[in-house]
């Protein structure tokens, strides 16, 4: 018993739609005869049968579409006379024989999709199933989607996994979703991958500032644009040069740090982190959706507290009261991790420890932010030496690279330049940035009654890629809560 | 015409009936082998034109060169390239004759001086004056110049390159066979829908070149009229045009559902089988038995099962050797 | 459709034993004969080539010398004596066809790229087109928009073809020879402007046709070109010295394959590139060799690579609209300094 299969007709042609039988049960066919019309999507083309004999059975009935080599009848041979010129072919030798049949038997598991299981081909002109990959069928159990409903994409018109997404994805979007965070959805243009701040400094540059171990952001370029160019390394590595960090900037610290140029930098300093501050604040501003709440906290108790504490305490280890918000900031953290990371390659990436960047501005002007690592391990003791010491190293220009390059989060506080109210720019790619204001007396209603109190306004600016507002006043209430709790910070 | 022709001998009526049966049998496996889909690409056959080739072949010698169309499998099979090495090509066995490079399309064969297997309409026309030119440049030998054969069908004469190759075959009087394998459709355009002067003869007196008109569906009028050309190209007489009048049975390729034309002219067409026509006329005259065709028939299947097995059995080559054959490399053009 | 002949003479001055003048024009036809004395299988076939003596007169004299055999002159078909010189090649011949300008290749564009280039591979190795193909190109004439482009840079697309780029006279004398002994098509580009251009060169002079050549040596910044623009990179290479900015020169020569090692080497030496292109810019051979920088020596450079081609306009006729359209070196000066920047002088290793 020989088999008909659908035919392939062109290298375009993956499936067909028997459109009519010439031919039925019993009737004799030739080598050569046309026994059915098959519509492609070119067109009607009329098939010829390769094997004489007596159709047996009919398998595919007319209006079915099936896959290139599926079984379109059953044809039995022998029986009747072939041609006169097709005669000869029976005296063909046995190998000679198989040689010439195996072809289109071997042809169909090799380059076309399998035909329908033998259950299908048993019962004859029974509706064919859909044809789909294992995944696609998983897929649409889990789903709910029925797979005689679609069209499949793959190759021979299979039905993909892919395809059972897409079917499915209109009833995605008619379920309920979460309740939206406290500000409106803000909608989330494609984000480029961010790759946090770039340098302008051509490939040589980098590769000779990598080989010489030479930190580049403190050298002046010279080439096309101001980029740092090979030679410019060059120059960099020749005497040994204090090793320049990595200037980073928040945007009123960067406006003030234009302002305060009392003892003026090298111009070639000063010109390469303002550029790096230009850089990554343009950046930031170009590609993070800030979002910004404000929260007045009475820093009555907190300082209250500290002023005690600070009495049993030598001058050099009084603790400034930034440090109680640094602190309260780290504790308040671990309540609201969605604060703390990097957004990259397109999502947020949380990150256990705090490395908390301080702004800090340089006397010679312009400003940097580096980071006490692991913060959230340091009490107010611990956090005060950490203070103390990053801020005296960065004033001499003596941070270690992870310092610079690692932090999380980022705190300005700018109280004693008097700001109230800092309105910060995130350092991508980080997600968040929290800045105090100056702490002062301000009347303060509280149980129906208004007193003067010590009151700081804290801000967030925060990234809406990463969170949303109602995350953020969470993150803003704990601040507050920590530092209505100053002996458990 | 035909009529005309007289019968040959009894050996060499065979030899032209198993040739075009060959020809046949070999085309009717490769249909079935590209719906099982052995073979992909394009695949054009000539089942209903074995005449042309056949007869024209017979008039040339190892020393001509032959430049054809995609639709070259009979040429090169009566060329002598092995069926089993032209099976193997269409498979993409890197046993075939171009290496699975060229597929059905672009069969060569550079020891038989076949040059293709050109899928450009046309664009072997140039080819072959220019094989004719170095002819030309190097003399006649003692018996006379190799012949540049080239086959292409009637829509090539619709192209700049048939018109300018046989203005500058015929102004430097090359050594130049145009054998216009006249098969009425231009894929699917009828002659009268795509010339403006159906009578292809006069195209090439145009340009001054002896041109006559063959019934291609008679194998002995076209050996005849091949013969006469080939022998005047060959002494001197410069090119000459063949219009070969005949007809392809089958569709242009595989996937063609024949619009273009009615069922009962392919009918009409067919009781001109150029293979049931001399078969009938030698049966009639007593030169071919029932055991004499059963003989050829048998042949031509056992070429086709040995060309099936071979190229089945035929291996796919690297593909780390895929930007092989760019450029010379020394062992090809030493 | 073609220009005055030739003013010079046609027989070189002979300077000393070693070395001759010759102008460019000269140069190629000098090689023409050479080859042609030396192989009987060579001959020379194009439109106007023999009684007219080559529409830029390079074929000049080859007529009476060789015959209308050797020196053949073909009806306005190219598609028709382009592929026969295919053909002829095929079966032995080792043909020189000339077309006169790039532009009127186009008609022979399927014969070049689906016969020519095509046929070893199609054949599996088999047959082989050791054929030379001669043309014209370029600008600067005021011969508008049917006469005036480069278009070797499509040529160079192709796989199958060996591109060439004379544009010294000593590259015209030098180029044919190896150029006729490859097994397989070589298509030699002369650069219209340069025919009338003399030098004095040894003769005979052999070159290769594998290799980029450094006209000029410099330390600042590379710049790479070929064919007509190199004169035009070298002047400007000049007026930067008078600058302060040391200047490399790299003709490419051999626009297909491209020497990379060459065009690597040369930016790894000043870590600036400016490609001189007179092909448009999009698209152009500049592209591709910019884009063989950036993947090859990337960590080396100080600049992203800038790239001097013509306006991407059909080219104009009036003068001043056609020297506007064209790289000058003024345009080369100005992408040179933008991509040094501020410190012109920086970049070269020593």
């Amino acid at each position: 018993m020989a088999e008909f299969r659908m035919p392939s007709l062109g290298a375009d042609m993956d499936a067909g739609k028997l459109l009519e039988w010439y031919v039925k049960p019993g009737d004799a066919v030739q080598r050569g005869d046309i026994v059915a019309l098959v519509d492609t999507d070119k067109a009607a083309i009329e098939v010829e049968i390769f094997e004489g004999g007596v159709i047996d059975e009919l398998l595919v009935r007319p209006g079915q579409t099936v896959p290139v080599g599926t079984p379109l009848a059953h044809v039995r041979s022998g029986a009747t006379g072939e041609a006169a010129a097709a005669a000869p072919a029976e005296e063909v030798t046995p190998e000679e024989a198989r040689a010439t049949k195996a072809a289109p038997e071997e042809a169909a598991p090799e380059q076309v999709a399998p035909p329908p299981a033998p259950a299908a081909a048993q019962a004859p002109l029974a509706v064919v199933p859909p044809h789909a990959t294992p995944a696609a069928r998983a897929q649409g159990r889990e789903v709910g989607i029925d797979l005689s409903d679609l069209r499949g994409t793959g190759r021979h018109g299979v039905i993909t996994r892919e395809d059972v997404i897409a079917a499915s994805k209109p009833r995605a979007q008619e379920a309920p979703e979460t309740a939206p965070a406290a500000p409106p959805p803000v909608p989330v243009p494609p984000i480029p991958a961010p790759g946090g701040e770039r340098l302008r400094i051509t490939p040589r540059a980098r590769r000779l500032a990598r080989e010489l171990g030479v930190d580049p952001a403190g050298v002046t370029g010279t080439g096309p644009d101001g980029a740092i160019t090979g030679g410019d390394v060059q120059k960099a590595s020749a005497p040994p040069a204090p090793p320049m960090p990595k200037p980073t900037s928040t945007p009123t610290a960067s406006t003030e740090a234009v302002a305060s140029t009392h003892a003026k930098p090298s111009d070639e300093r000063y010109a390469a982190m303002r550029r790096a501050i230009a850089a990554a604040m343009a950046k930031s501003k170009r590609e993070i959706p800030h979002y910004y709440l404000g929260h007045h906290i009475d820093m009555e108790a907190a300082l209250t507290w500290l002023e005690e504490r600070n009495l049993e305490r030598s001058l050099p280890e009084r603790i400034l009261p930034a440090t109680l918000l640094f602190r309260a900031t780290a504790l308040a953290v671990a309540e609201v991790p969605e604060m703390n990371g990097f957004f990259l390659d397109g999502r947020f990436e949380p990150r256990d420890a705090v490395h908390m960047g301080i702004g800090i501005s340089l006397r010679q002007g312009g400003l940097i932010a580096p980071a006490i690592l692991d913060a959230q391990d340091k009490g107010l003791s611990a956090l005060m030496t950490s203070v103390r010491d990053l801020v005296g190293r960065t004033r001499t220009l003596q941070l270690r690279s992870s310092e610079m390059s690692e932090a999380t989060i980022t705190v300005t506080a700018l109280g004693d330049q008097g700001v109230e109210t800092v309105f910060g720019v995130i350092y991508p790619p980080q997600v968040a940035l929290v800045g105090f204001g100056t702490v002062a007396q301000r009347p303060w209603a509280k149980n129906g009654m208004v007193g003067a109190r010590r009151v700081v306004h804290v801000t967030l600016s925060a990234d809406h890629r990463a969170s949303d507002g109602h995350t953020g006043a969470r993150f803003l209430a704990a601040i507050d809560g920590r530092l209505q709790h100053p002996e458990e910070l | 015409m035909s009529d005309t022709v007289p019968l040959p001998t009894r050996e060499h009526a065979h030899r032209l009936l198993e040739r075009m049966v060959r020809i046949r049998r070999f085309e009717e496996a490769c249909a079935e082998l590209y719906q099982a889909t052995k073979i992909r690409g394009f695949l054009h056959l000539y089942i209903g034109e074995e005449a042309v080739a056949t007869g024209v072949m017979e008039a040339l010698e190892p020393r001509d060169a032959i430049v054809a169309t995609y639709r070259e499998h009979g040429h090169a099979l009566l060329r002598g390239t092995s069926a089993e090495s032209i099976m193997a090509e269409m498979y993409g066995k890197q046993e075939g004759c171009s290496r699975g490079r060229g597929g059905s399309m672009h069969l060569y064969d550079d020891e038989r001086r076949f040059y293709g297997g050109n899928a450009i309409v046309g664009g072997g026309i140039p080819l072959a004056v220019g094989l004719g030119l170095a002819e030309k440049l190097r003399g006649p030998g003692e018996d006379g110049y190799p012949v540049s054969a080239c086959f292409f069908g009637e829509g090539a004469m619709a192209e700049g390159a048939f018109h300018e190759s046989m203005n500058l075959a015929a102004l430097w009087d090359l050594p130049v066979l145009f054998a216009c394998e006249n098969n009425r459709y231009a894929m699917g355009t009828a002659l009268e829908r795509s010339q403006s002067e159906t009578d292809l003869t006069l195209k090439a007196s145009a340009y001054r070149m002896p041109a006559w008109s063959v019934d291609g569906m008679d194998v002995l009028a076209v050996e005849r009229a091949a013969k006469a050309a080939v022998d005047a190209i060959r002494h001197g007489g410069g090119p000459h045009f063949l219009e070969l009048r005949t007809y392809r049975f089958r569709a242009h390729s595989m996937f063609d559902p024949e619009l273009y034309r009615e069922k009962d002219e392919v009918e009409r067409w067919k009781e001109r089988d150029p293979i049931a026509l001399f078969r009938a006329r030698l049966e009639e005259a007593g030169l071919l038995g029932e055991d004499d065709l059963a003989a050829i028939e048998k042949a031509a299947a056992e070429e086709v099962g040995r060309a099936i097995e071979f190229a089945e059995n035929g291996t796919w080559e690297p593909v780390e050797q895929l930007v092989r054959f760019v450029t010379s490399e020394p062992e090809v053009t030493a | 459709m073609s220009e005055g002949a030739a003013t010079e003479t046609t027989r070189p001055t002979e300077t000393t034993p070693a070395t001759v003048t010759l102008s460019f024009r000269e140069a190629m036809r000098a090689a023409m004969t050479e080859a042609m004395e030396r192989d009987e299988r060579v001959f020379l076939m194009g439109e106007d080539v023999g009684a007219y003596g080559g529409c830029y007169a390079v074929s000049m004299g080859m007529l009476d010398r060789f015959g209308p055999e050797r020196v053949r002159d073909t009806p306005l078909s190219e598609t028709a004596f382009v592929g026969a010189g295919i053909g002829a090649a095929m079966a032995g011949m080792r043909p020189i066809v000339e077309v006169m300008t790039v532009n009127f290749s186009l008609l022979a564009l399927d014969q070049i790229l689906n016969t020519a280039a095509t046929v070893l591979h199609m054949s599996g190795g088999q047959c082989n087109v050791p054929l030379v193909i001669r043309m014209a190109t370029g600008a600067g004439r005021q011969l508008a928009a049917q006469h005036s482009h480069s278009l070797e840079g499509w040529y160079a697309h192709i796989p199958g073809l060996r591109i060439l780029a004379p544009a010294t006279v000593e590259d015209a004398r030098g180029m044919l020879g190896p150029a006729l002994a490859d097994p397989d098509p070589v298509l030699i580009f002369e650069n219209a402007a340069l025919y009338a251009m003399k030098a004095e060169i040894a003769d005979p002079v052999e070159v290769d046709i594998a290799q980029a050549a450094v006209r000029r040596q410099g330390r600042d910044v590379s710049l790479i070109t070929y064919g007509g623009s190199l004169h035009k990179t070298l002047s400007a290479a000049e007026t930067l010295a008078e600058q302060g900015i040391d200047a490399e020169v790299l003709d490419l020569r051999v626009l297909r394959p491209l020497d990379d090692a060459a065009i690597n080497g040369t930016v790894r030496k000043t870590h600036h590139a400016v490609l001189v292109d007179e092909g448009w810019r999009s698209g152009s051979l500049a592209a591709e060799v910019s884009a063989r920088i950036v993947e090859g020596a990337f960590f080396d450079l100080d600049a992203p690579p800038a790239r001097v081609c013509s306006e991407e306009v059909p080219i104009p006729y009036a003068k001043h609209m056609e020297e506007a359209a064209l790289p000058q070196p003024d345009k080369i000066v100005a992408a040179v300094k933008a991509v040094l920047g501020a410190d012109g002088t920086e970049g070269g290793d020593g």
